[in-house]
C-alpha cells in the first residue's frame, strides 16, 4: 500500500479523495451505503445563517454527459446544523468540512463564528461560487475586491483550516485566486459549477424555475482541469481540485495538474461508491508506477 | 436511515406488456433486502453515454426466494425508451431500496387503490402485500384506450379490479375519478392511494378529501441522485421542501401543498 496521505494546511487527509458540498447531504446519506472512514473528507451542504427554502421545483436538468442544477442552498441553517445534524455526525473519522454561505459579509462570519466553536469540524470551506442565489453567492468570488473582502473578514473570525471556493465564471480564475491568498486563506477548492442554461424545445420554455443554473459532471472536466493547473502555478497554497471527476483516471490528471487532493460531485449521484474506486485505483496507479506516496505525482505533469 | 446498496442486477425478463409497457425482472446475486410497496430503485441506463443521470422506478414485485425484483417501465422519453430495449443476460446496476413505502392497511381496512400510466407498479405491489381479502381491496386503473392497459388478469385474485378509458373502449368510459368507486362509494375506504399523472392524482386526492378518507399518493418528481443528497426533487408540503427521494415518494395529501 503506497502512502496517499496529504495535507491542506493543517488538515492531514488519509488519502486525497473527499466529497463535494452539496452532493453528499451532511455525510449520513453516504454512511448508509458505506463506512464513511474510508474516505478522504467531506463537504457538508452548503449553510446559511439561517433556513433559506431555496428555489422551485424544477430545479434539475439532465444534460449530454452531466446535469444543471438550481437547489440555490436549501439548507436548515447553521443552528439547526450544530443541534440536530453535528451530534449525529460529528464522531465519523473522517474530516467534516462545513461549506458556509451568506448573502452578506456579516453573514458569512455569523457561520463561520459558530463553525468555529465546533471541535470536530477542522475547516471551512467559503463558498464564493454559488450560482443559484440572487443575493451574495458567486457576486464575492467574480471580482477580486469581493472575494478580499470576504476573505478578508472571515480570516480574522476563524482560527483553523480556511479553504475558499472559487467560482469559474470569471475571466482569469487566478488573479481571483492569488487575491484570496494575499487575503489569507489557506487553501482554494475550485471549480463551483458554470452558469448554463436549458431549454425544452416542445413548451419553449426553461427547464429551470431560475432560467439558469449550474452546470457540473463530466461535461465541465477539460475547463476544471484547465483552471486548476492555472491555479496551482499562481498560488503557494494547496489547491483542492472539482469538476466532473468520475474515476482514478480523472483524480490522478487534477493531482498531475497539481491539486493536492480533490472533490467528487455529481458523479455520486450516478454512483456513490465511485470514491472508494478512485482511492484504490490511485494506489493501484502508485504501485504501478513504483511511487511510494501520493505526494510524488501532486503537481507532476511532465511538459 | 437505513443501508442502502449499489449492485449489478442480471436480467432475465423483458417482456412488452403492451406497445409502451415492459415488465423487467432482475435478479439480484446477493439477497434482496425486505422492500415495501411504494419503494423504488434508481437504475444506470448505462447502454447510453447520452444518458448521464439514473432513472427512478417503483419496485412491481419482489421474490425473496429467488432474489428477483420486478418493475414495469412505461416509455415516456429517451431513458425509460432504452431501458426497454435491454435483453435477457444484461447487467443493469441499481441503487435500492429508495423511499419511503405506502401505509400499509390494517387487518380490516377497506382500501382503493387508483392507479394510471406509469403509476400501475406500485399500486398493484401494494394489493398483493396489504394481506387483505380480496374483497377488502378495490383497484381502478385508468388509460386512454384499451390498447394503453396490460393484463393484469393474474392480480385478480388480489382484489376487484375495474378499468376506465377516456375513449370508452374498454370499462367505464372517461378517467379514473368519473368511476362509480370513487364518484359514489369514497366514503366507504379507510384508505385510497393512487399514483399516476398528477392530474389524476390531484383529482383522486380532492375526492378523498372531500370524503375526509386517509388518502396517499406517490409522487414522481424529476431526481438526480435518489437518495437525499442533491434536493433537486423537493416538493412544497406543510413540513417544507421535502425530499422525494427520501421523504416521499408516498405522502398523505394533507402534508401536500396541493389546491385540491
Ligand atoms: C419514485 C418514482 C417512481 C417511478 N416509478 C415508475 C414506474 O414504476 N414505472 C415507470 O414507467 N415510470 C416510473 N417513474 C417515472 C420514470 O422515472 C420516468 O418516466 C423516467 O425517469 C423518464 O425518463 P426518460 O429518460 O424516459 O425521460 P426523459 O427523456 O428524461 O424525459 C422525457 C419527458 O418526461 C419528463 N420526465 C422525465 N422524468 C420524469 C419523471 N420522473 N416524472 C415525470 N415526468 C418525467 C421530462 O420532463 C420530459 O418531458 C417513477 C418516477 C419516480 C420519481
Ligand atoms: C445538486 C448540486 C448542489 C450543489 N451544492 C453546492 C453547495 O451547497 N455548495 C457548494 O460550494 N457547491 C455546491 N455544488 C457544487 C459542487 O460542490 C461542485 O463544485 C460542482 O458540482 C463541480 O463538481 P462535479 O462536476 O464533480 O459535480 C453543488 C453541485 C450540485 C450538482
Ligand atoms: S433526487 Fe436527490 S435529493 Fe431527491
Amino acid at each position: 500500500m503506497a502512502d496517499l496521505g496529504v495535507k491542506i494546511h493543517e488538515l492531514q487527509l488519509k488519502n486525497p479523495v473527499m466529497l463535494a458540498s452539496g452532493t453528499c447531504g451532511f455525510a449520513e446519506e453516504i454512511n448508509d451505503f458505506y463506512d464513511v472512514s474510508q474516505l478522504g473528507g467531506i463537504f457538508l451542504k452548503g449553510t446559511t445563517p439561517r433556513n433559506r427554502d431555496g428555489n422551485l421545483y424544477p430545479r434539475m436538468a439532465e444534460t449530454p454527459s452531466g446535469m444543471l442544477n438550481a437547489v440555490g442552498l436549501q439548507n436548515k441553517g447553521i443552528d439547526f446544523f450544530i443541534e440536530n445534524i453535528y451530534p449525529r455526525i460529528k464522531d465519523y473519522n473522517t474530516p467534516l468540512i462545513v461549506n458556509v454561505n451568506g448573502s452578506t459579509v456579516e453573514e458569512y462570519i455569523e457561520v463561520t463564528e459558530k463553525v468555529n466553536e465546533l471541535d470536530k469540524i477542522p475547516a471551512i470551506e467559503l463558498n464564493i461560487s454559488c450560482p443559484n442565489v440572487k443575493e451574495g453567492g458567486m457576486a464575492f468570488g467574480v471580482t477580486c475586491p469581493g472575494a478580499e473582502a470576504v476573505t478578508r473578514e472571515v480570516r480574522k473570525a476563524y482560527k483553523k483550516t480556511l479553504i475558499v471556493k472559487l467560482s469559474p465564471n470569471v475571466t482569469d480564475v487566478s488573479e481571483i485566486a492569488r487575491a484570496v491568498e494575499g487575503q489569507g486563506a489557506d487553501s482554494v477548492s475550485l471549480v463551483n459549477t458554470f452558469v448554463g442554461m436549458a431549454i425544452d424545445a416542445e413548451t419553449r420554455r426553461p427547464l429551470l424555475s431560475t432560467v439558469t443554473g449550474g452546470l457540473s459532471g463530466p461535461a465541465i472536466k477539460p475547463i476544471a482541469l484547465r483552471m486548476v493547473w492555472q491555479v496551482a502555478k499562481a498560488v503557494k497554497i494547496p489547491v483542492i481540485g472539482i469538476g466532473g471527476i468520475m474515476n482514478t483516471a480523472d483524480a490522478i490528471e487534477f493531482l498531475l495538474a497539481g491539486a493536492s487532493a480533490v472533490q467528487v460531485g455529481t458523479a455520486l449521484f450516478k454512483d456513490p461508491l465511485i470514491p472508494l474506486q478512485i482511492i484504490k485505483g490511485i494506489n493501484e496507479y502508485l504501485e504501478k508506477y513504483k511511487m511510494e506516496s501520493v505526494k510524488q505525482i501532486i503537481g507532476g505533469l511532465q511538459m | 436511515m437505513g443501508k442502502k446498496l449499489v449492485s449489478d442486477f442480471l436480467v432475465t425478463e423483458n417482456i412488452a406488456l403492451n406497445k409502451t409497457n415492459f415488465l423487467i425482472r432482475l435478479a439480484s446475486d446477493i439477497k434482496l433486502p425486505s422492500i415495501s410497496p411504494g419503494q423504488f430503485v434508481n437504475i444506470d441506463i448505462n447502454k447510453s453515454n447520452e444518458i448521464f443521470l439514473r432513472r427512478p422506478f417503483s419496485v412491481f414485485e419482489v421474490d425473496y426466494t429467488n432474489n428477483l425484483l420486478s418493475i414495469i417501465v412505461k416509455i415516456l422519453g429517451r431513458g425509460s425508451k432504452k431501458l426497454t430495449e435491454i435483453q435477457p443476460g444484461e447487467k443493469l446496476s441499481l441503487i435500492y431500496p429508495l423511499g419511503k413505502h405506502f401505509t400499509i392497511p390494517d387487518k380490516k381496512d377497506k382500501i382503493l387503490a387508483v392507479g394510471g400510466g406509469s403509476g400501475l407498479a406500485p399500486m398493484l405491489f401494494l394489493a398483493r402485500e396489504s394481506g387483505l381479502p380480496p374483497e377488502n381491496v378495490d383497484i381502478v386503473i385508468g388509460a386512454r384506450s384499451v390498447a394503453d392497459l396490460v393484463d393484469v388478469d393474474s392480480y385478480r385474485k388480489y382484489g376487484n379490479i375495474q378499468f376506465t378509458t377516456e375513449d370508452g373502449s374498454t370499462g367505464t368510459k372517461g378517467f379514473v375519478t368519473d368511476h362509480h368507486l370513487l364518484k359514489n362509494e369514497m366514503g366507504k375506504y379507510d384508505k385510497v392511494y393512487a399514483c399516476g399523472p398528477d392530474a389524476m392524482m390531484k383529482a383522486v386526492s380532492s375526492m378523498a378529501k372531500k370524503a375526509g378518507v386517509f388518502c396517499e399518493v406517490s409522487l414522481e418528481n424529476l431526481m438526480a441522485c435518489g437518495f437525499g443528497v442533491c434536493l433537486c426533487c423537493i416538493e412544497p408540503t406543510v413540513k417544507g421542501n421535502l425530499c422525494v427521494c427520501t421523504e416521499g415518494p408516498v405522502f398523505n395529501i394533507n402534508d401536500l401543498k396541493w389546491q385540491i
